[in-house]
């Protein structure tokens, strides 16, 4: 082995603590990014395909079957839901593979022994996460270009829903990884949880179709309100009040990442 | 200032194993450490704790005069650590890890490239860097390791078990790669069951064993505290029995290899002239272990399985220590 560095005088970090969250933090999404970009065949590829799938058998063979939705043809009514349950499914996905992955492989420990506190590398995983449902989500709204006539209405509401959607999923995935021993724990919430939520959350219907006591069951999924918020964006038309849905995502999103942290200062899942 | 400074740290874990049981310790700015122990011992935690990884249960840790409980993060950005287990993500490019870990540190990112090429350059691992991690040799990961703890040049440096599994002619590089880290002024600590590892490199030592801090002095002075050293001797022809040697304990291994304990006050002249008369002839002899070696199985051993929090470390300090033979 060669001659070691001078390693000049060192009496107290060179940089602020500030510089070295933010560095820290971009460094977290950088990493992320590239996880996602690595792995492009488990991670982008998959949702398009699917995407592609429903729009063939729900848009056009069914859909032609179904007529007009909330006055809008189906395939432009659906086209919304599609874009945001990959936005959904990914941002989760994301954040409880990877972070579970490094607990399980333990390069977890290269965060947890570094000066970067708790809420940085939850906010770092979490942007992880919105950055995949961005992508997956962009990926999927070109599919659906191919399908469906799409017109933005309200590009505000569009992106924020996008936005506080992705990074109240990506944080929920934290807290799987968090809670999760093994790999069988990773997939149940997703399999038993997200997925039915996300079906009767109004991606393929209008709740106004279900009978009474259906609607007032699905005003209780908090997915009804980001798919009709994100709808609305598009074609100006919801189930829900659109402030109110953006008032939940906003809360959920706070509400997730403080239990984040506040579990990750507490150790558990992470430390002995 | 003390690069380390532990005071009645205890750790019990959920299980009710006390790992450690009011640990006080003190490492010197810029010193090359050893703190060595049979497997269960509580190294690993003691080190886990300052490092973060594991929540103590009582006591009180210092970096550079950083308390770990009220400036984790000044404490934390001091020291590098080298774990025992490899814990880098396997999938992803040594350059990748080092540099992103420098990035953790707050390091920039055209700084950490700068570094990234020194390092793994001096870690003979430059031609590796763009391949999967994976893919690299037990002794590669280990120099990995070593890059990556010292990508935000740590004012300490905790190595746990560093070159374990590491072939001989790459360890003695890596003694020779931390000796300039050292002389640098990055104080080192070291914990191996290399225990000739820990005699060469280091020049203060502390002993755990059940938890418990045993022995903490100066190396010198340690050793100097050995009164009886076993030699084994090769001979050039065949005996039946032990050779009667009056001052000194002597047995035979086999028919060509004789076992003598000489103690401090007798001198190996005497042994010799004494096999001479005997007409033994003697090939070649070697320490049966070093020094540090039969310092440590004495102290651990004294100390009995009911010093010990569970019944399995006892067992592991003689199995290690054997194995160390």
């Amino acid at each position: 082995m060669s001659t070691a560095p001078t390693l000049a005088a060192r009496a107290a970090p060179p940089v602020s603590l500030g510089v070295v969250r933010w560095i820290g933090f971009k460094t977290i999404i950088i990493r992320e990014y590239g996880r996602i970009i690595r792995i492009w065949g488990q991670t982008i590829v998959p949702s398009v395909v699917t995407s592609i799938l429903y729009f063939a058998i729900f848009g056009s063979l069914i859909g032609r079957r179904v007529g007009t939705m909330g006055g809008f043809d189906y395939r432009q009514y659906i086209a919304p839901g599609l874009i945001m349950m990959s936005v959904i499914t990914n941002s989760y996905g994301n954040v409880v593979a990877s972070f579970f992955g490094a607990k399980f492989g333990k390069h977890v420990e290269e965060l947890l022994v570094s000066p970067l506190p708790n809420w940085v590398i939850v906010a770092g995983y979490a942007v992880g996460g919105v950055v995949r449902g961005l992508l997956v989500g962009a990926a999927v709204t070109i599919v659906s270009l191919v399908f469906a006539h799409l017109q933005v209405q309200h590009l505000a509401v569009v992106l924020g829903a996008l936005l506080l959607t992705s990074l109240t999923f990506a944080l929920a995935g934290f807290l799987n990884a968090l809670f999760a021993k093994n790999f069988d724990q990773v997939n149940w919430i997703p399999a038993f949880v997200l997925t039915p939520l996300t079906y009767f959350g109004g991606v393929f219907y209008s709740v106004s179709l279900l009978p009474a006591w259906a609607r007032a069951l699905s005003f209780g999924n908090p997915i009804l309100y980001m798919v009709n918020a994100f709808r609305f964006g598009f074609l100006g038309v919801s189930d829900v009040d659109v402030g109110a849905a953006f008032a939940l995502m906003a809360a959920a999103a706070v509400l997730l990442f403080g239990v984040a942290v506040t579990l990750m200062n507490r150790g558990v899942g992470i430390r002995e | 200032m003390n690069a380390l400074s532990v005071r009645g740290l205890t750790k019990t874990y959920r299980n009710g194993v006390e790992a450690l049981r009011g640990v006080d310790l003190d490492v010197e700015q810029g010193d090359f450490f050893a703190l060595l122990g049979p497997n269960g011992a509580g190294k690993t935690t003691l080190i886990g704790v300052i490092t973060a990884l594991v929540n103590k249960t009582a006591g009180e840790a210092r970096v550079f005069g950083n308390d770990i409980d009220t400036q984790l993060e000044a404490a934390k950005a001091c020291i590098g650590i080298v774990p025992q287990e490899i814990n880098f993500n396997m999938f992803e490019s040594p350059y990748t890890i080092v540099v992103n870990q420098a990035g953790f540190y707050g390091i920039p990112r055209h700084v950490a490239r700068q570094r990234a090429e020194q390092y793994l350059k001096q870690l003979q691992l430059w031609d590796k860097r763009n391949g999967i991690s994976r893919g690299l040799s037990g002794g590669m990961k280990r120099r990995l390791m070593i890059a990556r703890a010292l990508m935000h040049e740590p004012r300490l440096l905790i190595l746990d078990e560093p070159t374990a599994g590491v072939d001989i002619k790459i360890r003695r590089s890596m003694w020779d790669f931390l000796r300039q880290i050292n002389s640098r002024g990055t104080t080192i600590i070291l914990t191996t069951h290399y225990l000739e590892e820990a005699e060469t490199l280091c020049r203060n030592i502390a002993i755990i064993d059940g938890g418990r801090i045993v022995e903490r002095d100066r190396m010198s002075s340690l050793l100097r505290r050995l009164h009886v050293e076993t030699f084994v001797l090769n001979l050039r022809n065949s005996l039946s029995a032990a050779p009667p040697l009056e001052r000194y304990a002597v047995r035979l291994i086999d028919d060509h290899t004789l076992e003598v304990e000489v103690s401090k006050d007798d001198n190996l002249n005497d042994m010799f002239a004494r096999l001479s008369q005997l007409g033994i002839e003697v090939l070649s002899m070697r320490n049966k272990v070093n020094r540090l070696e039969e310092i440590f199985m004495r102290l651990v051993e004294s100390r009995g399985d009911g010093a010990r929090p569970a019944a399995p470390a006892a067992g592991r300090a003689r199995e290690v220590a054997g194995a160390a033979r």
